[in-house]
């Protein structure tokens, strides 16, 4: 049996009711100390309202959860010195500088005058904030944001570290920069609960995942897992000469052992893909017989499919206005 | 040494405390209340309404008022002017409760609430700092109230300690706006209230005008405004240098609105912080 320093997080039963609103209706979570929890779910899923009760900054209306064994309500101020808390929404103070705001929050967690301003120095630097040190957040990108936001959960070297959304909204480059940043904060030894829209964040990040929907958890596991209670990736060809179509087919089916779908205009090929290192065969086969190809991509199960696998509807703004949204490669939910 | 790739303490081996020391309560608002000074500085425009509006007010009511009710400018402004100063630097506490309530709505609140200290910190640096303010729009109007001729009998110690009182009970009030800042929905309805308030206050009182020329119902209220006793006390400190029972009942008024409405905005503050 494991001991409550096993768990960094362990909630059962967690309800938020706002008006007749059940946001958040009854989660359990348990995140084990040293790893990376992922939380994914569509806009409106309840992430934000689980987060903040575990953050203490929100009484849960039912349910009890503890952090590193601590009760979030009743030994609130042991928890706030255990947790740093990156906010879906910039939790920094706009009319102060960078350099400002963690000094601030420094001498507010405890340090002295001299020590606040050497923290705050150092976490701009590893933070590639100091050029921008002295100027006000206005000017501030969403990007050095989020890291100035984060560099602020981390003045206390919390060993347990809420990320809502850490990306949404970043540019790919900026992304995989927190991305790498999470990544460090993990070796280091913190335990992280990040909240994400994105399966291939969770899956990149997250040692296991619950995916939240309308304020429920409706599947925990290993992003493996998940991924297989969703079906696999696929594979999609596009032919040079439409007239090669059968001959194609012929090879996938042989080759691959899997039936396929043509789209309408027949150019395009779909087959569900069960082992990626066969496709290297079907590539040889193809070229022997001379079928060359425009396009070649394999599509990554997306949150829609996930959602739909797993709650039997989809992401309800994509599924009711948009059809073809599952057909964006990267699982993002359009807010 | 780098913050990020030292390792962290684990949860489980910390030393930790479910309470907020007194020291450390003071310490946490100070720091809150130097956020707030360092605020005004990055957005000088919040201090407009401390530093215009005495200019113009002082030199607004001497030249509309001062031949009409004093006979000239030079004996009105004796009157005026610590008039003008009550009512500006209590007009400037209503700021207290919009900004609050401003910042309340703000992300940053959500990190002040997830740290670690005093829960009250934010409330109590939110009301250290606009002290400032206070003191601000006090020099200024004395020294319009100067540049315009008037020379208080009183000396420039009991000038100072006529300020002091002012702001101290400018302080007093604000908890009053505080805690409208804290209940409401939005901080221009903070202001809306404020103002309900505010109006009958300073305007109902001796600040611009001597009560008795007005009708028995209105000299009753005036009578028994706290305002119109801080004015006056405000008067016989800076033109007479003397010490009176208005300044006493000034006092008396500040602390009563301190009691009642210190644990009011307090409570109601930390149902929700
Ligand atoms: N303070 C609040 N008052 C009323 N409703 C809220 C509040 N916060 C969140 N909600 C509602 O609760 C639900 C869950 O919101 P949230 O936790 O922010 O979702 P997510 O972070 O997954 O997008 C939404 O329907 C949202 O409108
Ligand atoms: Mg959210």
């Amino acid at each position: 049996m494991a001991t409550s320093s096993d768990w960094a997080v362990e909630a059962t039963g967690l309800v938020k009711i706002f008006g007749d609103n059940r946001a958040v209706d009854g989660v359990d979570l348990r995140v084990r100390t040293g790893s990376v929890y992922g939380v994914l779910g569509p806009n409106g899923a309840g992430k934000t309202t689980v987060i903040r009760m575990l953050a203490t900054l929100l009484r849960p209306d039912a349910g009890h959860a503890t952090v590193f064994g601590h009760d979030v309500q009743h030994e609130a101020q042991i928890v706030r010195q255990l947790i740093g808390v990156t906010g879906q929404y910039a939790s920094v103070d706009e009319t102060l500088s960078a350099t400002e705001n963690l000094v601030l929050f420094s001498r507010l967690n405890g340090l002295g005058r001299a020590e606040s301003r050497a923290k705050a120095n150092e976490l701009l630097e590893e933070f590639g904030l100091t050029a921008a040190a002295k100027r006000p957040l206005k000017n501030f990108s969403g990007g050095m944001r989020r890291r100035l936001d984060l560099a602020a959960s981390l003045i206390s070297q919390p060993p347990l570290i809420f990320l809502d959304e850490p990306t949404t909204g970043l540019d790919p480059r900026t992304r995989s920069q927190m991305w790498d940043t999470i990544r460090r904060l993990v070796s280091t030894g913190s335990t992280v609960l990040l909240t994400t829209q994105y399966l291939d964040e969770a899956d990149q990040l997250a040692d296991r995942i619950a995916v939240i929907d309308t304020g429920r958890v409706v599947a925990e596991g290993t992003a493996d897992e998940l991924k297989s209670s969703v079906g696999k990736s696929s594979l999609q060809l596009r032919l040079v000469n439409p007239a090669d179509r059968d001959d194609a087919v012929r090879a996938i089916r042989s080759v691959l052992g899997v039936d396929v779908t043509l789209s309408p205009e027949a150019a395009r090929i779909t087959a569900p893909m069960q082992d990626p290192d066969r496709i290297t065969d079907l590539l040889v086969a193809l070229r022997e017989q001379n079928i060359s190809l425009t396009e070649l991509a394999v599509q990554k199960p997306t949150l829609d499919e996930v959602f739909l696998t797993l709650t039997g509807h989809g992401v309800e703004t994509d599924a009711a206005t948009q059809p073809d949204a599952s057909e964006t490669p990267k699982g993002r939910v359009n807010a | 040494m780098s913050t990020i790739t030292s390792t962290i303490q684990s949860g489980a081996s910390r030393e930790l405390r479910n309470h907020v020391s007194v020291g450390q309560t003071v310490r946490n608002s100070f720091s809150m209340a130097y956020r707030g000074l360092l605020k005004v500085r990055r957005t000088p425009e919040q201090l407009i309404d401390v530093t215009l509006q005495p200019i113009i007010f002082t030199v607004m009511f001497t030249f509309i008022f001062g031949g009409a009710i004093a006979g000239n400018v030079a004996s009105y402004l004796p009157l005026l002017i610590p008039g003008i100063l009550v009512q500006t630097v209590i007009t400037t506490s209503v700021v207290t409760g919009v900004q609050l309530r401003e910042d309340m709505d703000k992300g940053v609140f959500d990190r002040f609430k997830s740290l670690p200290i005093a829960r009250i910190a934010p409330l109590a640096g939110a009301l250290l700092a606009d002290t400032v303010r206070y003191t601000i729009a006090t020099t200024i109007t004395f020294v319009v109230g100067f540049i315009l001729g008037y020379r208080p009998e009183g000396g420039i110690g009991f000038v100072v300690l006529a300020g002091l009182l002012v702001i101290v009970c400018a302080w007093a009030l604000s908890w009053i706006f505080a805690f409208f800042g804290v209940i409401a929905r939005s901080a221009s309805s903070v202001q809306g209230i404020s103002f309900l308030v505010l109006f009958p206050l300073t305007f109902l009182s001796n600040a611009f005008v001597p009560s008795d020329t007005m009708p028995d119902w209105l000299q009753w209220f005036v009578n028994i405004n706290p305002v119109s006793h801080l004015v006056s006390a405000v008067r016989d400190l800076a033109n007479l240098g003397t010490v009176g029972s208005d300044f006493w009942l000034a006092l008396l008024g500040a602390a009563v609105v301190v009691m009642i409405f210190a644990p009011l905005t307090v409570r109601a503050y930390m149902r929700k912080a």
